[in-house]
């Protein structure tokens, strides 16, 4: 049981083409249960799906899918730092949120020139993120409190504080009868790219950080001694006890580590595009992360993908409510490419693990002979 | 009168290894046939394959004269083979009549039927001796006691032929007679009994027929009456016997490890009390003991792994006693650990990443806060080359290494980063012959280099023959000391039981 969940978790490497083959058969098989459920629900699958495939690619819909899937790639990479050592962080949710209220309003009430403004509130949310996420890291190694249980107690409790606080800071959002923090001023304003032709969207300038988050995390968890002992924690708790590995000191430091990077979480959304932290900020980007960090089987770059489809398969369903096809599909679909994904893996790891021992055994037998 | 069991030319094979190659068995009806052979000698491969866990190669299976084959347990269960594991499968929260009935449960009206079953249960326990009562909970009764309960689930399920798996690894010497006692009035009433021990003196006392494997191949059927225990250990390990035997004292007067007062408890009940040890550079310290009688505790302690109670623990007259594990390591206290599987490596990782386990923080494997794989990866190398770890590379997962193989590899990455103290738990534990040979080769350069071993194993001959000083702990005390020159098995067993105990 253990070790499937290992696999799950990706703390067990699959190397070379089969690392793309469980994927690729997991998506094929999820295409087949949503063609399935189409047909059941009247639409045409074939239809449907170039429908959504042509949407998906319209300029517009591009830049939409990228900017999502750099939130999804933070969310996913909080929630994988965690899960390589066993730790399962559910409360990337509350985290972020409460990360990016805060942020936003400190960013609101200070005038700082434009880089350092940016810095400040990047600076804030990472650390409330890292603190909400602490509390459940030092009830775990000093009470013995699930971190599953406190993660998710505290994003009830974070979702309480916010709203409470945003009461507080409030301001009315011009134009309409919502609230938020007052807004970022435009030296906090983090500058985008038009990087698709055809769109006046702007890419989010966040991705730049992204993609640097990500291989800070491969650096951190390959390269370094504190990764070696992240990653021999999640194997084999008490193999790493043994080694002389602090497993609380682990524990909360992997914690904080995960709540850091869901402070940033917020961050493309807010620096990027609504300047202000208002009553329809998104929500549930943590649970996303979860699904999204199984899908990529908490690998750096697996997660890139994951978070792309993801957020392509978000976009591209808007245009289903237009052609009367329920765009609730788009959900099924993701739910049945992340239990797809798993049973693949795990037949894949089977499958290449044999293939280890019997080559092992064979190249003996023939040093031996 | 047919066999009860006939094996024919049963081979199995691993990746990797021949774990049971022609195999000729025939137990007779009504009798105790043991099976004997050393730890890896492919005895529980063979029950596997009798008990319908593990399909045979080749060969072939007869129960009473007729040819089967199992798929799985419930195949053998039907054919009246039932099988006493070493480790106890009993829930604690549930009653001995709970515990027999689970997954059999009788039916009456859709609900079960408590009293058949008890009724049969007590018919059982009646009729074979057993004395188990069924409305004790588990969680209160004794191991002698689980383990009858462990025999009547097994006879409640209506079986004929009893495999028991080292049945007296975890019972005190009058639990073992009890035993043996009721294995008697079983082979009374017609059952049959494959036991299988390494336990040459249990063997004699019990058993009626005795089949010798070694190296996955029966080398002997043989009568009690006509062979001695010595003839028998003889037939198990063959002519290469490797010799464990120390030769000149290394000895030297500086004092590497220091143990004075320690005690542990848990939940109010002690596991150490007051236990004191000094091991001098160049000396091997053996610990011989029943199981379970404080050595993993003591082990534990030593490595900081485990909090105290009181004591102190000193290394080159150093204070270490509230150091953590990890500076402990790093001033040269080495880890040969008792489950290697458990604590002693990443199964899942490969073979350089578990070269680092315990070594990660210094040179060759890190530099600074980084990992130097390089480095690691060139002695990973040095360690395969040097200690004849029998491997394709060192990028293979240490899963896919047999379990010698793996032993070799930890005693290697031991011994590097020039340890002062070595604490090693029973290092030669399910290795084969020729590994063993090689750690026992490993074990005394490494005292003749100066090391100071602290040794705790269950093979008294690898005691008495590796040590310079033994010890006998019992019940989590340091009960009485021996030289392995002038010590027998037979003295340093009955220490160990308590029967003997020296102030």
């Amino acid at each position: 049981m253990n070790g499937f969940v290992d696999r799950l978790l990706g703390r067990v490497p699959l190397s070379g083409v089969l690392a793309i083959v469980a994927p690729v058969l997991a998506i094929l098989f999820a295409a087949v249960v949503t063609s399935l459920v189409l047909l059941l629900t009247g639409s045409p699958p074939l239809d449907t799906i170039l429908l959504m495939a042509e949407y998906g690619v319209r300029p517009r819909t591009l830049v939409l899918t990228l900017n999502a899937a750099t939130t999804f790639y933070l969310s996913a990479i909080a929630v994988a730092i965690g899960f390589r050592m066993n730790l399962f962080n559910i409360g990337v949710d509350g985290q972020y949120r409460l990360a990016a209220l805060i942020a936003a309003a400190v960013g609101g009430a200070v005038v700082l020139p434009g880089p350092l403004h940016i810095a400040l509130i990047i600076v804030v949310a990472v650390l409330v993120g890292a603190a909400w996420a602490a509390i459940a890291g030092i009830l775990k190694v000093t009470r013995g409190v699930s971190e599953v249980i406190s993660t998710i107690m505290l994003n009830a409790i974070a979702t309480g504080l916010g709203a409470w606080l945003l009461t507080q800071w409030a301001v009315p959002v011009s134009g309409s009868n919502n609230i938020g923090t007052r807004p970022l001023p435009e030296s906090a304003h983090f500058p985008g790219f038009e990087l698709i032709p055809g769109t006046p969207l702007k890419v989010f300038g966040f991705i730049v950080i992204a993609a640097l988050v990500g291989i800070g995390f491969h650096v951190l968890l390959n390269r370094t001694v504190f990764g070696f002992n992240l990653r021999a924690t999640g194997r084999s708790e008490p193999a790493a006890v043994a080694s002389g590995v602090d497993v609380k000191k682990m524990v909360v430091a992997a914690m904080v580590i995960s709540g850091g990077l869901a402070g940033l979480v917020g961050m493309p959304q807010l620096l990027g595009q609504s300047y202000t932290y208002s009553l329809d900020f998104p929500a549930g980007l943590g649970f996303t992360g979860i699904a999204i960090a199984l899908l990529g089987r908490n690998n750096p770059v697996g997660i890139v993908f994951a978070s792309l489809l993801w957020a392509f398969l978000d976009n591209s369903a808007q245009i289903l409510d237009l052609e009367a096809i329920p765009k609730e599909i788009v959900t099924i679909m993701q739910g049945t490419i992340v239990l797809s994904v798993i049973v693949a893996y795990e037949l894949v790891h089977r499958y290449s693990q044999t293939a280890l021992q019997r080559r092992v055994g064979r190249e003996l037998g023939e040093v031996k002979a | 009168m047919k066999p009860a069991v006939e094996l024919r030319g049963i081979t199995k094979r691993f990746p990797g290894v021949v774990a049971n190659k022609n195999i000729e068995l025939s137990v007779a009806t009504g009798h105790v046939h043991a099976i004997v052979g050393e730890n890896g000698a492919g005895k529980s491969t063979l029950m596997k394959i009798l008990y319908g866990m593990q399909r045979p190669d080749e060969g072939e299976i007869r129960v009473n004269g007729e040819q089967v084959s199992f798929r799985t347990p419930a195949d053998a269960i039907a054919a009246g083979i039932g099988m006493v594991h070493q480790h106890f499968m009993l829930a604690d929260n549930l009653t001995v009549l709970e515990n027999v009935i689970l997954g059999s449960e009788p039916r009456r009206f859709g609900g079960i039927d408590f009293a058949a079953a008890r009724a049969k249960i007590k018919e059982i326990s009646a009729t074979y001796g057993l004395n188990v009562d069924p409305d004790a909970l588990v969680e209160d009764i004794g191991v002698g006691e689980r383990q009858r309960v462990e025999i009547l689930k097994v006879l409640y399920r209506g079986a004929r032929i009893l495999i028991l798996d080292e049945p007296t690894a975890v019972l005190v010497p009058q639990e073992v007679e009890e035993l043996f006692g009721n294995l008697r009035s079983l082979v009374e009433q017609g059952l049959t009994i494959i036991f299988i021990s390494h336990k040459l003196d249990e063997v004699l006392a019990v058993a009626d027929a005795i089949t010798v494997i070694r190296r996955g191949e029966t080398v002997a059927s043989v009568q009690p009456k006509d062979v001695t225990a010595r003839r028998l250990a003889e037939l198990m390990v063959g002519s290469e016997l490797p010799s464990p035997e120390t030769r000149e004292s290394t000895v030297t007067d500086e004092v590497a490890l220091e143990v004075s007062g320690l005690s542990m408890s848990k939940d109010g009940r002690p596991l150490l009390s007051g236990v004191d040890l000094r091991i001098r550079k160049g000396e091997v310290l053996g610990v011989a003991g029943v199981e379970g009688n404080g050595q993993a505790e003591l082990v534990e302690a030593i490595m900081g792994m485990r909090p105290i109670d009181s004591g102190s623990i000193r290394l080159l007259g150093e204070d270490v006693t509230a150091w953590p594990t990890l500076r402990r390591r790093e001033r040269g206290i080495a880890y040969i650990p008792e489950d290697r599987h458990r604590h002693g490596l990443l199964l899942e990782a490969p073979l350089w990443e578990n070269r680092m386990l315990g070594h990660q923080n210094r040179r060759p494997n890190a530099k600074g806060p980084w990992i130097d794989r390089a480095g690691a990866r060139r002695d990973t190398r040095r360690i395969v080359e040097e200690y004849d770890v029998r491997t394709p590379g060192i990028d293979v997962t240490a899963s896919a290494l047999s379990g010698g193989n793996q032993q070799k590899l930890i005693v290697g990455r031991e011994m590097s980063g020039e340890p002062v103290v070595l604490i090693a738990a029973h290092p030669t534990r399910g290795v084969d012959v020729g590994a063993q040979a090689a750690i026992w080769d490993h074990l005394r350069n490494a005292r003749a280099a100066g090391l100071a071993v602290l040794l705790i194993s269950a093979d008294l001959d690898e005691l008495i023959g590796l040590s310079d000083t033994l010890k006998v702990i019992l019940r989590g005390r340091i009960v009485a000391d021996f030289d392995p020159a002038e010590v027998t098995p037979e003295r340093l067993g009955s220490a160990m039981t308590g029967a003997r105990e020296v102030a």
